[in-house]
């Protein structure tokens, strides 16, 4: 029996019956429009778009293309908000919203993750376990800051900074928007919003959950569009901030276009993580650490480790132990709760995954992907694992950002260094060794500003997270990330 | 005595440890505040500017391994040769920025007081801006203050020698490695700060300080590919957008004068910085 065959025997008799959450339960509305000054708006020019669902191609709602004149009057109201109410209200109310914010999230979470799972494809026991608990997290960690400014370690009284611009993901787009919108209403700002253009209804939802909240008019502004939406916050006069999480290539546009002013910036861009496996790493939990470092939300993470490098002495047996395990992922519909591997976010990032794939094989890397049996429609990608990859191939420099694994070698810890830091990013790194001094020699030499030690894509509301180098800078999560909205 | 000739000093850049011409060989003349020949000053170039880079680069993991103690030791020791060259540096100061002989000597003192502020925060600065972070789950989870790399300085153009050692000292303390551009028209000061960390045991290439035309050299620190932060405070208003736009090529940090007090924060010390966070697992 081949390696293979072996894997697929045992699946089937590990097989499940499906066990599919419903769908029913997303209570969307046919079309949404723009959430401007508490109320739900109709877009100036009456566009709207589809948002699919990329499992199965169908159209789960429409929602409004905000135009320049919308993301106008968003900015006005968020302006209007600051001026006349939330820069007026205490800490301790602006407190009690958040807190009321995060209740209702978790009141609503298995909407919210079933909603998440239909827009974006990702697996539901994953929105249900990891974004949506996460997201009411967010809140809840930030509401107890607002009113304990003082004591940040930034001085007494610090300001918030105004209107913030803030421009989010397809990957994570509920947990995302609770990263911005929670440090930034804590710390006294008032917020214009723009979704990814591939993903928006969740924040959507969560316009209905401010409303339920009695968030006053005007604090958050949802503006719903495509990059020219995004354009047109970032350029706007009365922005104060901009607050931007998103590929490299953008933020050096958006880094480029605010030069000219005083607006200030934060980005959280792409990354090249490169998990690192000594020979006396616990093997089991390392394979599943490898697998959750780069098949977790399809590798459509920007800290994925999707730069796998082994120690030589243990390379062949991680490898032979990690096609297995691909093997046995249940790659498939997002809304069943036994699926490991979900759709790919949309048909350009699919073309994006397949096209860099393709450098792997033309380059010389050796090609291991799943036999899985993936849907007629929708978006998908098998999980891929390449070995034999050199650092001078494209699919070990290129973020791919999707579910296709580098496997490079090494012999000693300062190899291993040099190759993780052998890159123009700076986000996440993983190690893997049961030798917690040398663990800690690699982390203070990895340029990385997130390192996961025997464990990979952990994330928690006190935990600081962002990137160095081409990775961005400033600090999502934890105390550090309220600097990001303070004028300090 | 009238009649010995004074023996001239030649005003050189400092790359990676060594006081060199210019590659190009140009240099420049510098005056005193009332128009009177101070120093013929080295007019760094392009190539200066790309050898202080790789010179820094090579440089900046020594001293970031440096222990955080041993970094202190080493600002203070700067202090500590300044101190014993005060009359010299007042001489320049006053010469370059027209002030009063006591005057000058106060800001002096000021500078010196200022390495000694900045060569007590290497070992603190973790402690302030890190800490730990208590995640819900079974892992710890600390977040370290870490430098940002190698950072270009574009100095003031008028103060001399109080506001270099603020934006210089800065990011050195937290343990980057600095290309100083020295305020054009006034680099004397530096210059001679720069002599005596030859004798302070600062590692070559952790502090590099080039002279020559703003103009010329700040674009092109601003768009080098191995510069991770950029402080524009010694650029005119008008040209920080051009800069800080050259500078989102390599999404480098930069720090732009925007008429807040800095001495008073300290937005200096994380200007430079990045947090890094390790979770570790908890487990027996």
């Amino acid at each position: 029996m081949t390696e293979r065959q072996l894997a697929n025997s045992q699946l089937g008799f590990l097989d499940y019956d499906p066990a599919p959450e419903s769908a029913t339960i997303a209570r969307l509305q046919p079309s949404y429009g723009l959430f401007i000054d508490g109320k739900f708006t109709d877009p100036a020019g009456h566009e709207q778009f589809a948002s699919e669902n990329p499992a199965n191609e169908s159209v789960l709602a429409t929602v409004a293309q905000a135009s320049v004149d919308d993301v106008d009057r968003a900015v006005a109201s968020a302006r209007r908000a600051y001026t006349k109410v939330w820069s007026k209200t205490t800490g301790t109310e602006r407190a009690k919203y958040l807190y009321r914010i995060a209740r209702i999230i978790q009141e609503r979470a298995r909407e919210l993750a079933v909603v998440e799972t239909l827009d974006n494809g990702k697996p539901i026991r994953e929105s249900r376990d990891v974004d949506i608990p996460l997201a009411a997290a967010h809140f809840f960690y930030y509401a107890g800051w607002a009113d304990k400014l003082d004591h940040a370690g930034f001085g007494a009284d610090p300001r918030p900074l105004g209107v913030a611009g803030q421009i989010i993901p397809w990957n994570f787009p509920l947990l995302m928007a609770a990263w911005k919108l929670a440090p930034a209403l804590a710390a006294g700002n008032t917020c214009v919003l723009k979704p990814a253009e591939t993903t928006p209804l969740s924040a959507l939802v969560l316009a209905e959950i401010l409303q339920q909240a009695e968030l006053p008019d005007g604090v958050v502004n949802i503006v719903t569009g495509d990059g020219a939406t995004g354009a047109a916050l970032v350029a706007h006069p009365d922005v104060d901030k901009i607050a931007f999480t998103g590929s490299t290539e953008v933020g050096r546009l958006i880094q480029r276009s605010v030069a000219t002013g005083d607006k200030r910036l934060t980005l959280e861009l792409g990354g090249k993580g490169a998990n690192i496996v000594f020979d006396d790493a616990p093997i089991d939990e390392m394979i599943e650490g490898i697998i959750d470092g780069i098949f977790f939300n399809q590798g459509h993470v920007c800290c994925a480790g999707s730069r796998l490098l082994v120690q030589e002495t243990v390379a062949d047996e991680v490898l032979r132990r990690l096609v297995r395990r691909v093997e046995q992922l249940r790659v498939g519909d997002p809304i069943d709760k036994n699926t490991d591997v979900g759709a790919i976010n949309s048909a350009a990032q699919l073309a994006r995954i397949q096209e860099l794939s393709a450098f792997g094989e033309s380059e010389g890397a050796t090609r291991y992907t799943s036999s899985c049996v993936l849907p007629e429609k929708g978006y998908w990608f098998a999980p891929t694992v390449f070995a034999d990859v050199a650092q001078s191939h494209r699919i070990a420099r290129d973020e791919i950002f999707g579910p296709v694994l580098s496997v490079l070698t090494f012999r000693t810890p300062e190899e291993a260094v040099a190759k993780a830091n052998n890159t123009n990013y700076g986000l996440a790194c993983g190690v893997w060794s049961e030798k917690g001094s040398r663990t800690l020699w690699v982390a203070e030499r990895l340029r990385a500003g997130v390192i996961w030690a025997n464990t990979y894509n952990r994330f928690d509301p006190t935990s600081p997270f962002g990137g160095m180098r081409e990775s961005g800078f400033g600090r999502e999560g934890g105390r550090h990330g309220l600097e990001a909205y303070l004028n300090v | 005595m009238s009649d010995r000739l004074d023996v001239r000093k030649t005003y050189k850049l400092l790359i990676n440890g060594a006081f060199l011409r210019s590659e190009s060989g140009r240099s420049y003349e510098v005056t005193t505040a009332k128009g009177a020949f101070l120093a013929n000053v080295a007019q760094g170039s392009r190539k200066d500017l790309r050898d202080a880079v790789v010179a820094a680069r090579a440089a900046q993991p020594k001293w970031w391994g440096a222990t955080a103690y041993n970094r202190g030791q080493v600002l203070y020791r700067l202090a500590e040769m300044a101190e014993s060259r005060r009359d010299e540096l007042a001489d320049h100061v006053a010469q370059c920025e027209g002030l009063a002989a006591k005057a000058a000597r106060a800001t002096v003192s000021r500078s010196i007081d200022r390495i000694v502020w900045y060569a007590g925060w290497t070992d603190k600065v973790a402690q302030v801006l890190g800490g730990t972070n208590p995640v819900a789950g079974p892992f710890f989870n600390f977040s370290v203050p870490v430098p940002s790399g190698v950072v270009a300085v574009i100095c003031d153009q008028d103060s001399s020698l109080e506001a270099f050692v603020d934006a210089v000292a800065a990011p050195l303390c937290v343990g980057n490695a600095v290309i100083a551009v020295a305020s054009q028209c006034r680099p004397t000061p530096a210059v001679l700060l720069g002599e005596m960390t030859a004798t302070s045991d600062f590692p070559g290439g952790v502090l590099n300080i080039v002279t020559g035309l703003t103009d010329e050299l700040a674009p092109i620190l601003a768009s080098h590919e191995d510069v991770d932060g950029i402080d524009l405070g010694g650029v005119a208003p008008g040209e920080a957008s051009e800069l800080s736009a050259a500078a989102a090529g390599s999404i480098k940090r930069v720090l732009r004068p925007d008429g807040r007090d800095l001495s008073t924060s300290l937005r200096r010390l994380r200007a430079f910085v990045e947090t890094s966070t390790v979770w570790h697992t908890i487990g027996q």
